[in-house]
């Protein structure tokens, strides 16, 4: 039904680039300003993680190792599993495309499986 | 005008007659404004309050019991007058306020430090605002626990329901006004509660099919995010939609009070209030000059039927006081607290780092202390049980016994002071527990959240007080009693749950016997 929506919504863009620093370790999370995304780079490659909660949408912050969602407290290990609280789901893992060296382009409204990381 | 009253008006000329109808028309405007004359009899009085535009839905007469304090304490009246304070300090702010992102942050900045006595008028709207659902909810306790939702006044208890929902929804649509960090991540939590029918749609495996979560967030918001068109159509809501549906609620409200013979009274409270005193107005005056009472058709018992006016006293100067009273208190309340304690402002609105702890208005954190466990149970099961339980209570209890006495009723106030007992304690120990040792994600991680959904707190308490309300009506074979039983237990819970949301909840909404316990973050 397209009743409701518009034929254009107000909305920015969620495909936007984001260059990775040099010295970036492995479970060490890069969050590019005002996106709600944290990436990460590991041997095998690197994966976007949303940092929107699952529960009510609030931004999760990265502390000890995982996330931790300020408004109800839910808790999500570093590859976005939920450990406790609240969320019902899993936080989304997004789509990256390597673009050269070590910049990347994250599309926020494309998820892709969790455990899908791009060999750089 | 009369000739032949005015001889010498006619003798003189047009002239005469004009200057003479000049120096007239104070008196004759002041006859015209009061239509038979003014209101200076019992008579005219009466007269005046049925026929002027504004009063025609208010009593004419009312009971001497409506009339004392205990019978309903001013409630209805005060939140009317709490509502009539924020119409008019609302069309105040509307000359400065703007309605566009951070536009509408700098434009409260404004109204508080710029506008003159901006800052007042915020703050008493704010107040008046509070006030209002406050005492909306204990209007609500009131009518419950004197038994006046019962015939013929059910359908009056349901329009009341609709005015508590409206009620709910300016103060939530209002939050989002100001634009600051506050606002924006109480809407965002507002609307992903709306969006939270996802959690069972997702584990039935049917969201892309039936998304109604998405489609009820969407129309919210007017777009997937947070922005303009979301403030617009909050705005929209707030100053025009809403108070429209208030209105109009509102007169029905009232109307409805009229044509179901005044408010709810014990049937002996004639017998109960004995003879008139001396000192009383004069009670019922001779020959009324239209017996409107007796001519309008009403359903069910009314203030004249089977009975005769004499416990009776008009509206006008009786009611007219005691209401102006209470519009006074209320008044002075708000510019009283408004003095005190500025409505809050915080950093204007970042979508990239939420407020810690993101907490909503004091009435609804109650709901976000049981939207912690799940947010679809917290956000929309519980509140739809409840709301479908309170709209039941007229229709399911059709007993008679206690009307119009507070808390009557089979099991009374023994009755009332155990379920308090009962209802503190269970929800105690259901907060203290899962505060505690946590609930099923943390024991299990990988349990099914539509398990979780269906078994939290929340629907625990909502299933214990349930099961309560049952005993109550086997107990004293009634279902005035477990109305008694399960409304007590509700009222317990929502006083618990929201101390705790407001007190000790924390950042992380993590539980904290203090604020000042705080972590620094």
């Amino acid at each position: 039904m397209r009743l409701p929506r518009a034929a254009v919504v107000p909305s920015p863009s969620h495909k936007f680039r984001v260059t990775l620093p040099q010295g970036l370790g492995p479970d060490e999370p890069f969050i590019p300003a005002g996106r709600p995304i944290a990436m990460f780079r590991d041997a095998e490659g690197v994966y976007a993680v949303s940092t929107v909660c699952t529960h009510l949408g609030c931004i999760v912050k990265a502390e000890n190792g995982g996330f931790d969602c300020p408004c109800h407290g839910s808790r999500f290990a570093s590859d976005g599993s939920v450990v406790k609280g609240p969320a019902p789901k899993t936080l989304p893992w997004l789509s990256v495309s390597a673009v050269s060296g070590d910049t990347f382009v994250v599309d926020e409204s494309a998820t892709v499986p969790a455990g899908k990381k791009v060999a750089v | 005008m009369n000739d032949e009253a005015e001889p010498s008006a006619k003798q003189a000329g047009a002239l005469r007659r004009f200057g003479h109808n000049l120096r007239a028309t104070p008196a004759a405007l002041r006859e015209s404004l009061f239509r038979g004359g003014p209101p200076t009899t019992d008579r005219s009085r009466s007269s005046f309050v049925f026929g002027n535009f504004f009063l025609h839905i208010h009593a004419v007469r009312v009971h001497r019991w409506v009339m004392r304090w205990a019978s309903t304490w001013g409630l209805g009246v005060m939140a009317l007058s709490a509502f009539f304070v924020t119409l008019g300090t609302g069309i105040l702010l509307m000359f400065y306020y703007k309605p566009y992102p951070e536009v509408a942050y700098e434009s409260i900045k404004d109204i508080h430090f710029v506008v003159p006595t901006g800052q007042l008028i915020r703050n008493i709207h704010r107040w008046a605002a509070q006030l209002m659902v406050f005492v909306v909810l204990l209007h609500m306790a009131r009518v419950f626990y004197t038994a006046a939702y019962r015939a013929p006044r059910e359908f009056n208890w349901v329009i009341g329901m609709g005015l508590l929902v409206v009620t709910l929804g300016l103060s939530f649509t209002g939050y989002l006004l100001p634009w600051d960090q506050l606002a924006y991540w109480a809407i965002t939590i507002g609307a992903n509660i709306a969006q939270s029918p996802r959690e069972v749609t997702d584990a039935l495996g049917i969201t892309q099919y039936f998304d109604i979560g998405g489609l009820q967030r969407f129309i919210l918001l007017g777009s997937d995010e947070i922005g303009e068109e979301a403030l617009i159509r909050f705005y929209l809501l707030h100053v025009m939609i809403l108070p429209l549906a208030l209105a109009v609620l509102l007169g029905v409200h009232f109307w409805r009070i009229r044509k179901d013979g005044g408010l709810a009274r014990p049937a002996d409270a004639d017998q109960r209030l004995g003879p008139v005193p001396e000192s009383t107005y004069p009670v019922f005056t001779a020959a009324p000059q239209k017996t409107y009472q007796l001519a309008a058709i009403v359903r069910g018992r009314t203030a004249a039927v089977g009975e005769g006016p004499e416990n009776t006293v008009p509206a006008m100067p009786h009611l007219f006081y005691a209401e102006a009273g209470i519009f006074m208190l209320t008044l002075l309340i708000c510019v009283a607290l408004s003095l005190v304690s500025d409505a809050p402002l915080k950093e204007l609105a970042n979508p990239s780092v939420p407020e810690n702890p993101a907490k909503a208005p004091w009435y609804f954190l109650g709901l976000q202390e049981l939207v912690s466990y799940s947010a679809f149970a917290g956000g929309i099961g519980i509140p739809m049980i409840v709301i479908l339980g309170l709209l039941l209570i007229p229709y399911l209890d059709r007993e008679t016994q206690g009307t119009g006495e507070w808390f009557g009723g089979p099991g009374g106030v023994p009755l009332v002071l155990r379920s308090v007992a009962f209802g503190l304690a269970v929800v105690v120990s259901v907060e203290f527990f899962a505060i505690r040792f946590g609930w099923i994600r943390e024991w299990w991680p990988a349990a099914p959240q539509i398990f979780i959904t269906f078994l939290n707190p929340g629907t625990l308490l909502t299933l214990i007080y349930a099961v309560y309300s049952v005993w109550c009506v086997r107990r004293y074979d009634s279902t005035r009693a477990g109305a008694l039983g399960l409304f007590t237990c509700f009222l317990c819970g929502f006083v618990v749950l929201t101390i705790v949301g407001v007190h000790f909840r924390g950042p992380n909404w993590g539980f904290y016997w203090s604020p000042a316990d705080w972590p620094l973050h």
